[in-house]
């Protein structure tokens, strides 16, 4: 089993009201000082077989991420 | 002659399935429930509705896991023949999930759920969705949606309903509805189904049900 770690995350030039909504919040709490707040997700899978990183790749492309708005990151921790 | 076989689909989360069968009904349409673990669609088929509601819970995305189940091939399958189907809310979602329509529906820009009645401007009268209506004619139709912005590039589809006014939800070009370049498949964020009784204030959502029919 290798654990395959997969973020998911708006992509840069898309409306990301989530983050905008976080960002304000924070803002109202008095952390003044963020900006440019993007709320994304993080998937982990326990893959088995060769290849974990091709296969969590192909899960993104079909399933994970829909590449109109989110891009995908695929990382294998050491 | 017997009615026309209309399959209404249900995925665990489906909502809106008995108002969408009673407005097949109403315009002499036989609904027939079909469960998303099917693998074909009923004998005689001849119209698909995908209605709305939470499937899957919206995990991941909503309608991402919809999309992906053994009945969407079939779906995928009649409208590749030239078979009609109509998404309705969650059902355009599931349609721009699977490919079937281009784009994705995104989170209101305000975050926020929004349920009220709306004005819908027929954009494109030459599809076969508006029933004769011309183009800049207004249906009253409610909506009841969290993620209800379109989002993609209106020159890859037909633009079949705006809304007018204030741009409710961040839609690219307040697109309500659209249809693929065929004009077989419609989806619209939009309830025809609740807009097709007199006791519920409007009967404007009917064209959409009778489209599935001609």
């Amino acid at each position: 089993m290798t654990l395959v770690i997969v973020t998911v995350m708006p992509k840069k030039g898309v409306l990301d009201p989530q983050g905008q909504a976080v960002q304000r919040a924070l803002s109202h709490m008095g952390f003044g000082e963020v900006s440019g707040v993007r709320v994304g997700k993080r998937i982990e899978l326990q893959i088995d077989g060769h290849d974990p990183t091709g296969q969590a790749t192909r899960m993104c492309e079909d399933l994970l991420a829909n590449q109109l708005i989110e891009d995908f990151h695929v990382e294998v921790p050491e | 002659m017997s009615a026309t076989r209309v399959a209404v689909l249900r995925f665990p989360g489906t909502l809106d399935h008995e108002s969408a069968a009673t407005a097949v009904r109403a315009v002499g349409g036989d609904p027939v429930f079909t469960h998303h673990t099917d693998t074909a669609l009923p004998e005689g088929t001849q119209a698909v509705v995908i209605p709305g509601g939470f499937s899957y819970g919206d995990h991941l995305r909503p309608g991402a896991l919809a999309s992906r189940t053994p009945i969407m091939v079939a779906v995928k399958a009649h409208a590749a023949e030239g078979g009609k189907v109509l998404g309705i809310c969650n059902g355009f979602q599931i349609l721009c999930e699977s490919g079937m329509l281009p784009g994705v529906l995104r989170p209101n820009a305000s975050l926020a759920f929004i349920c009220r009645q709306a004005d819908l401007e027929v954009a494109d009268a030459d599809t076969p969705w508006t029933g004769g209506r011309r183009t800049g004619e207004v249906l009253s139709v409610p909506f009841k949606h969290h993620d209800g912005a379109w989002f993609g590039d209106p020159s890859d589809t037909r633009v079949v309903l705006r809304y007018t006014g204030e741009n409710p939800n961040g839609s690219i070009d307040k697109i309500a509805g659209i249809s693929n370049l065929a004009g077989n498949v419609m989806g619209l964020m939009p309830h025809p189904e609740e807009a097709c009784d007199p006791l519920l204030g409007s009967v404007d959502g009917r064209a959409l049900f009778a489209a599935l029919l001609a």
